[in-house]
């Protein structure tokens, strides 16, 4: 058995070990792994998660039992110190020696310090390691509410920057080069990042040398020039690397002038039992500070020792780079920055977005050669692919960036269309014919599945949607579809389902599970099923309680302690005195606690199950109807006061408001919905944040869709331009059928208009040019549930059945007395959870 | 605690006559009173069986759970919480989602049109 010995555990030392236990070969061999840090290999590049939620473990790429499982012997906290290559050889901290047959160094690099005057005083960290940032933390929470600098407006520094702004401190980047991310972005895309990152509050300062640290023992500003003074309180460096090279040196292996290991393509250093792979090896005069080129040359030294010498590291190394900073995205491939005399660039600009788009093509036009990408990298990976496979480009290599504008399809082809050879996940280096493949030939059906065989998408994930789709097309190639059921009890996608209802018009849910389901049904096929039958016959929640969610079921919405709130429609947030004193005056008998809603609207919490009817009845009297606040239904339609009052109003948006929420009432739908109405493009109502939206502008209405606030806030696409109202409603009626009729149960438009084949231009063509020849039918749907409203409440109340079963006992007229509220400025809200 | 056994062979020492079968929902739940406990009873009509357990959810220990939808899962009967959608097998107790507590389970039977749930106390 051979010895192999590798000299470092991080990022690409763990990936050797990796790689080299899932070689058939690997019980010939016995490794032993020396990592100088306190624990096992760690994901540096997400380093800064860190911050987030200060859990290390989470970060480890494999636990210490990975190590031991597979035959590895491991020692953390011992460091080589030595090399003797005569001898074969290491010594280590702990002055133990070993023997190899191969040695692998994976030292990695050293965050770079340059020689400023003042640079030891306290308060200056580097951003490397775990134990870096935890002194780092100690240090900020000391100077809370302080300044810091980081020296270094790279990819790393610009981490580290997002890193300083969660401690609670305002960041300063202080950067040498007149731009930011020197090595990877243009003049102009720099600037661009560098506006969206100040209105983030991160302060950019460009083209600064920095002469000295100013403090006396700690630090407390930075010196660039005569008078030029930035007061900081910590400083984070953060300006480059340097190979970890010194046994290198040491044992007198062929360095790089400027430091770094040599080796050839197999990875060799200049002794041939030593290799050494990641940011200590110096590869064509360079060191590569990224991670896919780390666990390639980590491939090729697994393949060189096992005797698989043709495996050899490419001539050329791509350096492209996708990453998400501080939420904006920013990417850069190929030659970023190309010299005119090789092609010519096509750029798009757009400041007020934050928007850089830049691709280099040859002189033909037929050919990418690189770009970047700013605020926007949502196509970088068909971009890369172009790039790396030489593909021909569309006719206009313009529709690249800005995207087709004859309308259609998209100027990407599909990703079927790339070679076999396309390098689709180039963390782990698995090509499109891999994944394929591995879905045709070894019968793996799942995204999941084929992740779990391959790999592919298991280092950045950010090839995850190129995978899907290649999975989900070869799946098609072979007859078979990706099904989308609703549950174990329906083999069907909520629109097969809509589909069967209404084709054979069952309206029992029993019936429908007898006629085409299984089993007995359970909480997620009951009510979406219930919404089916809503949206086809609207009929109330009141008619099949048992397939209702709890809040359909009770016609308010639970909360907190098992209490209910109830909220009355208020059309538009008009509301007139009378009725306001009316709810004032129940709220008080009742004891409830009133909040101002979201949706311009007033909220009653604390009702108890048996409050609610005689609340209603009480409301109802006062001319109050039921605001389906508990249902997927329409909400609210908000609106500004509009010309009526404005004096900026382009037109009536109140009186649209109230016209159009009256007009959606109570139509249960896949999810909830909302809308909005603005009476000019100040857009006090917030219609772009809405599921619809109208905005007055001169000549008419402007007609907007898909838009939500919430967890992924999204703005509204413009569906038509300065329409009529008749014409707008009749738009936003056949929008909503064509939504309730297609969508997922419990999708929002927005999340279903990103599904939508074609997106909005496929849209406008359904509902304005009525492509599907479905118009007409779509406004009798809508026109039927619009005349067959009925208040919920008003028939709850009036009928004994359903008023029964708002009793919280069976068998006793007492009330649950385990429910306990405590005072809260002067109303009352839930006891704490025990 | 959450192996308990069959309903049948639990040793039922009170059988306590809750109400009129036809007062409970069906294919739902409602709440009995039984002593100074809240229990969630479950009419499974599709099946005709019934089922009962503690009113309270033991995720944020509040008395909603005769509010829940009910289902199956692989032949499981379960309650789905109506506050955080947490599911528990009415058959054992244990929770389906994971995460949460085993709930109480109690024996129910229905005579004369009546239901009655067993206690061992």
């Amino acid at each position: 058995m051979k010895t192999i010995v590798v000299v470092g555990n991080g990022m690409v030392g763990y990936k050797f070990c990796e790689k080299f236990v899932a070689q058939a070969n690997k019980d010939s061999y016995q490794l032993v792994v020396f990592g100088e840090e306190p624990r096992v290999a760690y994901d540096r590049v997400h380093l800064s998660e860190y911050f987030e939620d200060g859990d290390a473990e989470r970060l480890s790429l494999a636990p210490k039992t990975w190590y031991s499982d597979h035959g590895i012997q491991l020692h953390i906290d011992e460091r080589v110190t030595e090399i003797n290559r005569n001898a074969k050889t290491i010594g280590t901290s702990k002055g133990t020696q070993y023997a190899y047959d191969t040695l692998v160094m994976a030292t990695g690099s050293a965050p770079f310090v340059p020689p400023i005057r003042g640079v030891e005083k306290k308060g200056v960290f580097v951003y490397r390691t775990i134990e870096d940032l935890e002194e780092t933390l100690i240090y900020a929470e000391k100077i809370k509410g302080g300044k810091a600098a980081i020296l270094g407006g790279g990819l790393l520094g610009l981490e580290a920057a997002k890193a300083v702004m969660d401690m609670g401190l305002e960041p300063h980047v202080v950067e040498f080069a007149p731009k930011l991310m020197p090595r990877q972005l243009d003049t102009r895309s720099s600037k661009v990042l560098q506006g969206k990152l100040e209105s983030m509050g991160i302060n950019i300062h460009l083209s600064k040398a920095t002469n000295q640290i100013l403090g006396n023992g700690c630090i407390t500003g930075m010196e660039f020039g005569e008078d030029d003074i930035l007061d900081v309180d910590m400083l984070v460096v953060s300006a480059g690397i340097r190979p970890r090279d010194e046994l290198g040196k040491s044992c007198g292996l062929e360095m790089g002038t400027r430091g770094g290991i040599v080796v050839n393509n197999q990875m060799r250093t200049s002794d041939p039992h030593i290799l050494a792979i990641g940011e200590v090896a110096l590869y064509n005069q360079m060191i590569y500070g990224l991670v896919a080129p780390g666990y390639e040359m980590a491939q090729v030294a697994v393949d060189q020792i096992i005797g698989e010498t043709g495996t050899r590291m490419a001539a050329e190394i791509d350096m492209s780079t996708k990453l998400k900073l501080i939420g904006v995205d920013v990417a850069s491939f190929g030659t970023p920055f190309m010299p005119a005399e090789r092609g010519h660039s096509i750029i798009f600009e757009n400041k007020t977005e934050s928007l850089y788009k830049r691709i280099n093509v040859t002189h033909d036009g037929k050919k990418l050669l690189g770009g970047i990408l700013v605020g926007d990298a949502s196509d970088y990976n068909m971009l890369l692919q172009l790039y790396q496979n030489e593909m021909p480009l569309p006719e206009n290599p313009e529709d690249l960036i800005l995207g087709s504008r004859a309308g259609g399809a998209s100027a990407f082809g599909s990703a079927m269309d790339l070679p076999d050879t396309a390098v689709v996940c180039s963390c782990e280096a698995v090509t499109k014919g891999a994944i394929c493949c591995s879905v045709l030939e070894d019968g793996n059906e799942s995204v999941k599945a084929v992740s779990k065989a391959t790999k592919a998408t298991t280092g950045c994930g950010g090839c995850k949607p190129m995978v899907v789709d290649l999975v989900t097309e070869s799946l098609k190639s072979l007859g078979k579809t990706v099904k989308v059921q609703l549950c174990e009890h329906f083999e069907y996608s909520r629109q097969e389902l809509f589909d069967i209802v209404k084709l054979k018009g069952i309206d029992d849910y029993d019936k429908l599970l007898d006629l085409v389901g299984k089993g007995h049904g359970c909480e997620v096929c009951k009510p979406a099923v219930a919404a089916i039958f809503a949206s086809i016959y609207n009929e109330t929640a009141n008619r099949q309680p048992a397939i209702q969610d709890t809040n359909d079921r009770y016609l308010a919405n639970i909360q907190r302690n098992g209490t209910y709130s109830v909220v009355p429609r208020v059309a538009g947030g008009e509301i007139t005195p009378k009725q306001l004193m009316a709810m004032g005056r129940i709220a008080q008998k009742y004891d409830l606690y009133t909040k101002i809603t979201g949706g311009q609207r007033i909220d009653m919490f604390g009702a108890q199950l048996h409050e609610l009817p005689l609340i209603w009845e009480e409301l109802i009297a006062e001319g109050f109807e039921t605001g389906q606040a508990y249902g997927k239904s329409l909400r609210t339609v908000k609106s500004c006061v509009g010309s009526t009052w404005c004096r900026y109003g382009m037109d009536e948006s109140v009186s649209f408001a109230v016209e159009i929420e009256h007009r959606y009432k109570g139509i249960r739908s896949p999810h909830k919905f909302k809308g909005g109405v603005s009476g000019c493009i100040r857009e006090c109502a917030e219609a772009r944040c809405k599921d619809f939206g109208f905005i007055a502008v001169e000549g008419g209405w402007n007609v907007y869709v898909a838009g939500n606030g919430g967890a992924n806030p999204k703005h509204a696409e413009l569906l038509a331009e300065k329409v009529d109202k008749e014409t707008a409603i009749k738009y936003i009626d056949r929008y909503i059928m064509y939504y309730i009729k297609t969508a997922q149960p419990l999708t929002r438009t927005a999340a279903w208009l990103e599904k939508l084949e074609g997106g909005i231009t496929y849209l406008q063509n359904v509902v304005i040019n009525d492509s599907l020849g479905i118009a007409a039918e779509l406004d009798a749907e809508m026109q039927a549930l619009v005349d067959s409203y009925k208040c919920e409440w008003k028939e709850a109340i009036e009928t004994p059945e359903i008023r029964a079963r708002y009793a919280h006992f069976v068998n006793s007229d007492e009330t649950d007395d385990s429910i306990e509220f405590v005072s809260l400025r002067e109303q009352k809200m839930p006891k704490e959870w025990a | 605690m959450n192996t308990q056994e069959p309903m049948e062979k639990i040793a039922v020492k009170t059988w306590f006559k809750a109400a009129p079968a036809e007062k409970f929902p069906k294919n739902a739940g409602a709440c009995i009173k039984y002593k100074d406990q809240q229990i969630a009873v479950f009419n499974f009509a599709r099946e005709n069986k019934w089922y009962a357990c503690q009113n309270l959810c033991p995720h944020k220990m509040e008395m909603v759970l005769s509010r829940g939808m009910i289902g199956e899962e692989n032949g499981e009967p379960k309650v789905a919480c109506p506050l955080h959608k947490n599911t528990f097998s009415l058959k054992t107790g244990e929770s389906l989602t994971g995460a949460c507590d085993a709930i109480t389970t109690f024996p129910v039977k229905v005579e004369d049109g009546f239901v009655w749930v067993g206690f061992t106390d």
